[in-house]
């Protein structure tokens, strides 16, 4: 079950990420006409496609809407011309108007030379032009993506991630685009909207979600170690145990405290007379090698996710199940209100 | 003690086979080769007689006895018409109970698969009591049209129809269920309505399916007897198809029955080889 209220404004591109599961490719197919919905109303350009209250219901064929598919679902037995002109021709083009049509958007994401191969003989890089040119070649008034990289390996990615981000600019329309990717919706996002178990939790700019994330899921997402607690203007008492000394701004209340994995300093001894508010004894539960630092996994009050160097793991002689102390500088702590929902 | 039965011998073609692919051994055990022998014989014995009792040499000239042409002819024809009239109305039917749902749909799946297990000749009395003169549709034909149809060409390209059409209607409807349906929605997207979809997206996707269905539909069309001599009767020219032919040349002129009869094996073996495995396994072919 999905419950959301959302906007998107001409040329905007909207991100949608969320966990597996939590509506994003429903709410696509919604707005796509695949599934009506059960209450509420979508409206595009002023025009409604779908009322439950009245019961109107624009069928898909008739949305002016563009749906770039996780899996592209290219015609197989067609040409990628002849893909890329499918949607003039079903909306009523003649055959030389629309391969003319076709033609254009071909040219416009460098297809030109693929236009007579078969989808099977195209790379997934090539898919996925392909895809976006058959989406727009409709002339669309809104465009939906579905995990449009995902099918992509790792290093084709980053090239069509960036071509991806300036056709979307280019195209008049707003764009919501549903992603798992936290660097793909930061990328390719205006705004954020993140979904979990069917109801939107957080809302804003990439930057803003990725710096104060709402939730345990965004925080993971984006790399930060997430605390809930209870502020009182200088101390947070932590919902897990603990306690963390804070910059007094005056905040009372439910609080949400972000701190970055790299900001936390592992010692193997109690630190004593340093500048650092903030010290807890923790046991390493798991070691985990990145590209240039190691990602220590700790339990304690409260447990925290510490990247160090290789090199200060050999010399503390870091392992699972070292005793360590932990220590965090009150000024690197984010502490933000924690609202059931939160718009920047 | 541990004791070992004696060792049995491995081929050194069997343990190359085996090392290279794996799997556990691949010969028949004596209690099922037997019984499998005895099927193969079966099967296969009055092919092979059919084959070596064949007149060779006066082949050609059994076959150009009129007789003999005009069954041929008819047959080809009319199997084809039962082909193409199975196509016109059997793919829509097939849409229907693959991809729309009302109340009875189960029952008319039945009804529509029933001439598979029917007795060909039980369905060429019902057609006779349908269409036939005193008919309860044929009455009508005949006093306002004056429209007979049995003993007609008519009549044999409808028993035909009747008997073939059902294999048809499984296959497509098979290959529509098991049709990825992503495609006809990304088709929806990109603006096409239901009619565009089913031209452009969905009959193209299981033309290797209509294919083989069509090949299966002809085939069956082209051996049907007992339905075609029940309600076309077997006028030479008029009505006599190839089966019908073998049956009464069997009498008169064997040499014709056999050749006749070497004509629809060959024909058989054809659509067999060009169907492959294709109707074995349900659904389209990627």
């Amino acid at each position: 079950m999905l419950t959301v209220s959302l906007t998107a404004a001409s040329g905007q591109v909207v991100g949608v990420i969320g966990p597996n599961g939590a509506g994003k490719s429903t709410l696509l197919s919604a707005v796509a006409g695949l599934t009506p919905v059960s209450a509420g109303r979508i409206r595009l350009a002023g025009q409604v496609l779908d009322d439950a209250s009245t019961g109107a219901f624009v069928q898909t064929a008739g949305r002016p809407v563009g749906f770039v598919f996780q899996n592209y679902r290219l015609f197989p037995h067609l040409t990628v011309a002849d893909n890329v002109a499918f949607s003039p021709r079903a909306r009523g083009m003649g055959r030389q108007a629309a391969q003319s049509a076709a033609g254009h958007w071909l040219g416009r994401l460098g297809l030109t030379d693929l236009a007579d191969r078969k989808p099977a003989q195209l790379s997934g890089g090539q898919a996925q032009r392909v895809a976006l040119a058959r989406a727009l070649a409709g002339q669309p008034a809104l465009l939906l993506l579905d995990e449009p990289l995902s099918a992509l390996d790792a290093g084709t990615r980053l090239d069509v991630q960036a071509e991806l981000k300036r056709h979307l600019a280019e195209f008049a329309g707003p764009c919501l685009l549903v992603t798992h990717d936290p660097l793909e919706a930061l990328v390719l996002a205006d705004r954020l909207l993140v979904l979990e178990e069917g109801r939107i939790v957080q809302e804003g700019t990439p930057a803003h979600v990725a710096r104060r994330p709402g939730t345990e899921y965004v925080a993971r997402l984006v790399g930060l170690n997430l605390y809930a607690g209870h502020a009182d203007a200088a101390t947070v008492a932590l919902r897990g145990g603990g306690a963390f000394v804070i910059p007094d701004r005056g905040q009372h209340g439910d609080v949400l405290v972000a701190v970055r994995p790299s900001a936390v300093v592992v010692s193997s001894q109690r630190p004593v007379a340093g500048s650092a508010r903030n010290a807890w004894p923790a046991r390493i539960a798991g070691l985990t090698l990145l590209a240039d630092r190691v990602r220590l996994d700790l339990d304690g009050q409260p447990p925290a996710l510490v990247d160090v160097t290789p090199a200060a793991v050999a010399e503390l002689s870091l392992a699972p199940g070292t005793e360590v102390w932990l220590t965090v500088k009150a000024t690197d702590l984010e502490v933000y209100p924690h609202a059931q929902r939160q718009t920047s | 003690m541990v004791t070992f039965p004696a060792p049995s011998h491995l081929t050194a073609r069997e343990r190359a086979r085996r090392t290279a692919r794996g799997g556990a051994s691949r010969s028949v055990p004596a209690p099922l080769l037997v019984p499998a022998l005895i099927a193969v014989g079966f099967l296969v014995l009055p092919l092979a007689g059919l084959l070596i009792r064949a007149p060779w040499s006066r082949l050609g000239a059994a076959l150009s006895g009129s007789d003999a042409t005009q069954a041929l002819v008819l047959s080809l024809w009319t199997a084809s018409a039962s082909t193409a009239i199975s196509l016109v109305i059997g793919v829509p039917l097939a849409w229907v109970l693959a991809r729309s749902s009302f109340p009875g749909q189960r029952l008319l799946r039945a009804l529509v698969t029933l001439p598979l297990v029917l007795p060909p000749v039980v369905g060429g009395v019902a057609l006779l009591l349908a269409f036939g003169r005193t008919g309860f549709l044929g009455r009508y034909l005949d006093s306002w049209f004056g429209l007979t149809i049995p003993f007609t060409p008519i009549a044999v390209v409808m028993a035909e129809t009747f008997v073939a059409m059902p294999f048809l209607i499984i296959t497509v409807e098979g290959a529509l269920r098991s049709a990825d349906q992503g495609f006809e929605e990304a088709a929806a997207t990109l603006g096409a309505k239901r009619m565009t979809v089913f031209r452009r997206v969905t009959v193209p996707l299981i033309a290797p399916s209509l294919g083989a269905g069509a090949v299966l539909c002809w085939a069956r069309a082209l051996g049907e007897f007992g339905a075609t001599i029940t309600f076309a009767g077997s006028f030479p020219g008029q009505t006599e198809t190839m089966p019908i032919a073998v049956y009464y040349a069997l009498e008169t002129d064997p040499d014709a029955a056999i050749a006749l009869s070497l004509v629809l094996l060959f024909v058989s073996v054809v659509v067999l080889v060009s169907l492959r495995d294709r109707w074995l396994r349900r659904g389209p072919v990627p």
